[in-house]
């Protein structure tokens, strides 16, 4: 039984203390009754009301969870069909450049992505909005779908798909009815890593949008430009709130499952 | 032609909305400043046939590039950036290690709470985290309040909008990046080998230094690199936390395009950036494949 060294144990307390100690504050002053926002004042929910009264943040946050959801969906579908591409399809002409465009968004800096995006936009004359935001977050965030995807794509066991073929599966009910379950796990953290992904997103949805759409990223950001505003504490901590709450239940959910598929595994030995 | 079709969809999509784009940002790296809708020159037209086609190009030139070495301002971005990188990383490293040493060697049974700990900051949004330092820093700040109640200074320490504070904000929203690839690598580390080096008379110091170290090489590298590259074209830390006096080639090209509506600098701008990323980039990637080639 190993225990916590005393060197272990002052870099996990301060280790957490300085990732969580930032966010914990901002939670605090959310409910500071004074404007100043370091200024202590007493209890007060004030600023969460005039949040919710605010009808700009509210459009805000109603175009971003729009765009969200479209964005992630879509990028799903094709992030896992360039998993399996990449994973399944063999040699094709094109495979080296088709990787390429894969891995670079990942490390493209995003001034440089909202730049190109919206040249391009602006060259096919589209009106920018929630459809050319949507457009740019697929991009970017399938590339990272694909990534997830295909680490599970890689290692899961090619001969289930084959014997599926065996018993008279077209290729597409093989992957519908063997391949597609085997791989969920990695497409639901797919779908969650594009949506958190378009959430956060700043500077690529700043380039690519007009000013018929406002997402609450670039909301926030000019709001704190000039410095720090209470009503961003608020809803700084609605967001956090809710990232906590479904992070920890996805962490539940599959923690339950997991055990349910050992007591299905063993039950199945013991059965033979 | 099904395979057809399920290689074509997704090959279409990044073609069109990220090879093209990239292309387009070239071409007009080349092209002029114009005083028309799209501002900048020459612009092609397709009815001109192939005589435009020749015009088009023999107005491209090298002059936005040009421009980029007479102006300070531009190489100054550059350098300030690999500079503040460079820093950010190593500090980024310095506190990231001894947590995911720790993590590593906590009884099992923590390990998924911590990791779990370390991966949910990551989750919330990356905006709020840089905001949140906001009202730390500032003069009128908690982190100044503390040291004056404490007595440690009488007046303010001015950390809001100087490089410091782009440094305790890229280490602070970076941190995560940094402290996976180590565990991972530490995690994997053979306790038995350090029980050998100090039985044949390694001090703990020595063990890890000659152990240690050397085994968790592959999880720095690729932490290290996880933070330099993205840190290089970061905006968002140096345009809240640095003020105007950090310069970033990220906030320069920002300002280029959205103040200053030159499109060509800015396109310019970014191909450089680019060119400048590629080393690490292939450094990276080559770390990576070594790593997958020792392990497979």
């Amino acid at each position: 039984m190993r225990r916590f060294s005393w060197f272990n144990t002052v870099s996990l307390t301060l280790g957490f203390a300085f990732l969580y100690l930032p966010m914990v504050l901002l939670v605090f002053y959310s409910f500071n009754e004074s404007r100043l926002v370091t200024v202590w004042a007493g209890f007060s929910t004030k600023w969460y009301g005039e949040l919710l009264r605010d009808q700009a943040f509210l459009d805000a946050a109603w175009v971003t969870v729009k765009v969200a959801v479209f964005s992630s969906t879509l990028a799903t579908i094709l992030g896992t069909m360039a998993a399996y591409v990449l994973v399944r399809a063999g040699r094709f002409h094109g495979r080296t450049l088709f990787s390429g465009m894969i891995y670079a968004p990942l490390v493209m800096p995003e001034v440089i992505t909202g730049l190109s995006l919206l040249l391009l936009f602006i060259g096919l004359n589209l009106d920018r909005g929630v459809f050319t935001i949507v457009l740019a977050h697929t991009t970017f965030a399938m590339c990272y779908v694909s990534v997830v995807v295909s680490s599970r794509l890689t290692t899961f066991d090619r001969s289930l798909e084959e014997a599926a073929l065996d018993l008279g599966c077209s290729p597409f009910e093989a992957f519908r009815l063997v391949t597609l379950p085997i791989i969920a796990p990695a497409v639901i953290s797919g779908w969650l890593l594009a949506f958190t992904l378009s959430l956060d997103d700043l500077v690529i949805a700043s380039f690519t949008t007009g000013p018929s759409a406002t997402t609450l990223p670039i909301k926030i950001f000019s709001a704190v430009r000039l410095g720090v505003s209470p009503q961003i504490n608020a809803l700084s901590t609605i967001m956090i709130a809710i990232v906590t709450i479904g992070v920890i239940t996805a962490s539940i959910v599959s923690k339950r499952a997991a055990v349910a598929q050992r007591r299905d595994e063993q039950a199945a030995i013991r059965a033979e | 032609m099904r395979r057809f079709t399920l290689i074509a969809i997704p090959y279409l999509w990044l073609l069109a909305l990220f090879l093209v784009p990239f292309l387009i940002v070239l071409k007009i790296s080349l092209s002029d400043i114009a005083l028309a809708r799209p501002p900048y020159m020459p612009q092609l037209d397709p009815a001109a046939g192939w005589e435009g086609l020749k015009s088009f190009f023999s107005e491209l030139d090298f002059e936005n590039f040009a421009f980029l070495t007479t102006d300070d301002l531009y190489w100054k971005a550059y350098l300030s950036s690999l500079k503040i990188a460079l820093v950010s990383t190593f500090l980024t490293l310095l506190v990231g290690y001894p947590v995911a040493y720790a993590m590593a060697r906590a009884p099992e049974e923590w390990r998924p709470t911590l990791l779990m700990l370390v991966i949910l900051p990551f989750w919330t949004s990356f905006l709020i985290r840089v905001y949140s330092w906001m009202g730390i820093l500032s003069n009128e700040g908690v982190l100044n309040q503390l040291l004056m109640w404490l007595g440690i200074i009488d007046t303010p320490l001015q950390i809001m909008n100087t490089t410091t504070a782009v440094y305790i904000g890229v280490v602070y929203t970076y941190l995560p990046f940094m402290i996976l690839p180590i565990y991972s690598a530490l995690e994997k580390l053979d306790g038995s080998l350090l029980e050998a080096a100090e039985d044949l008379g390694c001090s703990r110091l020595e063990a890890f230094w000659l152990v240690t170290w050397p085994l968790s090489r592959n999880g720095i590298i690729a932490g290290c690199f996880l933070v330099f590259i993205p840190t290089i074209g970061e905006f968002v830390i140096p345009s809240l936390l640095g003020g105007s006096d950090t310069l970033m080639i990220g906030k320069v090209l920002w300002e280029e395009f959205f103040s200053n509506r030159d499109w060509p600098v800015a396109s310019a701008v970014a191909v450089v950036l680019l060119l400048i990323l590629i080393i690490p980039i292939v450094l990276f990637q080559r770390n990576e494949q070594k790593q997958r080639e020792a392990e497979g």
